[in-house]
């Protein structure tokens, strides 16, 4: 017995040195908002192929802190950094995946996808602009809908978040108040309403709160099932959020290897496009030839075999053209 | 080296030991203080002491960053708290001394010392998920119909309840801090000597004037020693009150009002603070925090030490 034991002990004990000797570890750390898909292409990588991918989600500005004092292989990050940011600290970055943001509501009466809202509109409502549901604004935009005379409760996020960084530049963008009144950035200061901790905060309070609006990710209102609005693009159509629409978004947003792909993916001109989207981005240091080569290997294979399951996730998938472009970058930098 | 050579070699590791663990608690704690001050540098510079106490905007696209709506909402948390728990943990104390038969007196008093253990999350969770709706739905609405249609007071209750605001949380650090309050109270409680008590019982006392006149005068030291040890707690407290106050950065002075206080600032924006002046400003928050709960502290021990000597005399 003793014999068998021993043996058992020392098969265990080589076994380990030898996963131990053959195990390569890549690093990461950033955002939280893609820590899901990451973790699960990093599983299915490892049955693959034996490298281990660890990710930590310690936010985005920790992400882009790490890699700037080089304590990780590559930092995650939602947050879109210039090419003047990017040369400041010899950094190399690309899109991997993406997502995008919803704005829910809870007003008696009204069914999910039915309230139509425009950029303006949304604008105004977040400045507190606009107070009641009944506003003219919103009648007309919705002369089908009978809308309570109700105040309007505005829900944003209480933590600093690319959530709400993306949701924010989309309203920059979509009105000229907003830019000189807030500004965007993963917290700003909010003209009205209250504050919700993370998507599940403000989920939580705008179910709880009648005639209320608030943001959250896609994916957290379609497994939560919120009341989600429609909204006008810049191409002036009303579109449903949904995997097409974030696609669109992704495929006609000017994405040029040229500047590091430093594209916000808000108000893209796609006649589809959902014009609240955003790409969650991969830096790397330049310098760090070799780990950057395993880390591009990894997001090379997930492009080419992970799609299904970040779809799974709710997350949106770059489309082809946007990979090809992101292969391209590599070679043109000796990564790839 | 004479006096090494007196003492035995057992003693001497052991009085090193002890001390070398009770001078690195003194060092750490410097050093976490240094830390604080060296990270909020930028900010201590760009915005200065008395600009940044002062300036409630909290702005980080415009860069303009001021404590003190955080300030004010972590004195508002704490004292309603303190409102709170004071009246039902000094309850708990006499109860468990004084009123309860004997056979209860054991399993009460390790309940309230097992509820001090549970953590401060799952007040938070329980804050969020229970308590806020019930506060949105029926509480606040009473108190708006009632005593806010009173003058004065009424600008206490306005604004649309909506259960995210300074009396839920206030009311969550309340309970949360009501164990630690009531079984430092009942310690204190225990220490009246019997022979006194039992005089004032001998002399027709009914136990209410003990407790008024005997009990309470008598501990009222632990009983402030238990008060002051809520308060630090409630200053620094974070997961309990981050899902309830909303993080909005103004200074209300309605209880229905969403606020922020230092550590739940902390909490929702240190991850994410992009901007060195960002993260900076936030070290800054922290360094007022931990001087201002230092200062609580030492005022409160001052205090007791005081008390303590008049009583001794």
């Amino acid at each position: 017995m003793k014999n068998v034991m021993s043996l058992v002990l020392a098969i265990a004990v080589i076994l380990s040195f030898t996963v131990a000797g053959a195990e390569e570890t890549l690093n990461g750390a950033g955002a939280s908002f893609p820590y899901p898909v990451y973790s699960a292409w990093a599983f299915d990588y490892y049955k693959a192929t034996g490298i281990q991918l660890n990710y930590q989600s310690i936010g985005s500005g920790g992400g882009i802190r790490q890699i700037t004092a080089r304590t990780v292989d590559f930092g995650g990050s939602d947050n879109v950094l210039s090419p003047e940011e990017l040369n400041k600290d010899n950094l190399l970055q690309f899109p991997a995946v993406m997502g995008g943001v919803v704005p829910v509501v809870n007003i008696p009466g009204v069914k999910e996808g039915e309230l139509r809202l425009d950029s303006e509109a949304v604008c105004k409502i977040f400045l507190g602009d606009i107070k009641q549901w009944n506003d003219k604004k919103i009648k007309d935009l919705n002369p089908k809908i009978n809308l309570p005379d109700k105040e309007i409760t505005v829900v944003h996020r209480s933590d600093g978040s690319g959530t709400t960084a993306i949701y924010t530049h989309y309203l920059s963008g979509a009105c000229a108040a907003w830019k000189d009144k807030v500004g965007y950035g993963t917290s700003v200061k909010w003209p009205v309403g209250i504050g919700g901790k993370g998507n599940e905060g403000v989920a939580n309070y705008v179910k709880r709160a009648p005639n209320s609006i608030g943001y959250v990710e896609f994916a957290y209102a379609k497994q939560n099932k919120l009341a989600h609005t429609l909204l006008k693009n810049p191409a002036g159509n009303f579109v449903e959020p949904s995997f097409d629409t974030f696609e669109d978004a992704a495929a006609t947003a000017d994405f040029d290897a040229k500047n590091h792909f430093a594209t916000w993916l808000t108000n893209a001109p796609g006649k589809n496009s959902w014009p609240i989207a955003g790409a969650t981005f991969i830096l790397l240091a330049k310098e760090k030839k070799d780990s950057n080569v395993k880390t591009v290997k990894f997001y090379d294979w997930a492009f080419k075999n992970g799609d299904a399951k970040a779809k799974e996730l709710i997350y949106i998938p770059m489309p082809k053209s946007l990979k090809d472009k992101i292969r391209a970058y590599w070679k043109a930098n000796g990564i790839y | 080296m004479n006096f090494l050579k007196k003492k035995n070699p057992v003693d001497l590791t052991f009085s090193f030991i002890t001390g070398i663990a009770s001078v690195s608690v003194i060092l750490i704690t410097a050093g976490i203080l240094y830390v604080l001050f060296k990270e909020s540098s930028l900010s201590i510079e760009r915005f200065g002491f008395f600009k940044f106490l002062t300036l409630v905007d909290w702005d980080p696209v415009k860069e303009s960053f001021g404590a003190a709506a955080a300030l004010y909402g972590t004195l508002i948390t704490t004292v309603l708290a303190l409102i709170i728990a004071i009246p039902v943990a000094v309850g708990i104390a006499i109860y468990v001394t004084e009123v309860a038969p004997n056979f209860l007196k054991g399993p009460v008093g390790i309940a309230i010392e097992l509820l001090a253990a549970i953590p401060s999350i799952i007040y938070g969770m329980w804050g969020l998920f229970t308590l806020s709706p019930i506060m949105a739905k029926y509480i606040e609405p009473f108190l708006q119909r009632t005593v806010g249609k009173l003058p004065l007071v009424g600008i206490l209750f306005e604004g649309t309840p909506l259960g995210i605001d300074f009396l839920t949380a206030s009311m969550i650090l309340g309970i949360m801090i009501i164990p630690f309050t009531a079984s430092i109270s009942r310690d204190a409680f225990n220490l009246t000597p019997a022979v006194v008590k039992e005089s004032a019982y001998a002399v027709g006392a009914t136990k209410w004037e003990v407790v008024k006149d005997i009990v309470l005068p008598y501990s009222k030291l632990g009983v402030f020693g238990g008060v002051a040890i809520s308060l630090g707690r409630a200053l620094g407290e974070t997961m309990a009150v981050a899902f309830v106050l909303g993080n909005n950065n103004q200074i209300t002075t309605s209880l229905f009002g969403a606020a922020a206080t230092v550590t739940v600032k902390l909490a929702n924006e240190f991850t994410e603070a992009d901007k060195d002046i960002y993260l900076s400003s936030l070290y800054y928050l922290a360094l007022l925090l931990f001087v201002m709960s230092f200062i609580v502290l030492a005022i409160a021990k001052f205090l007791l030490l005081k008390a303590e000597r008049r009583y001794s005399r």
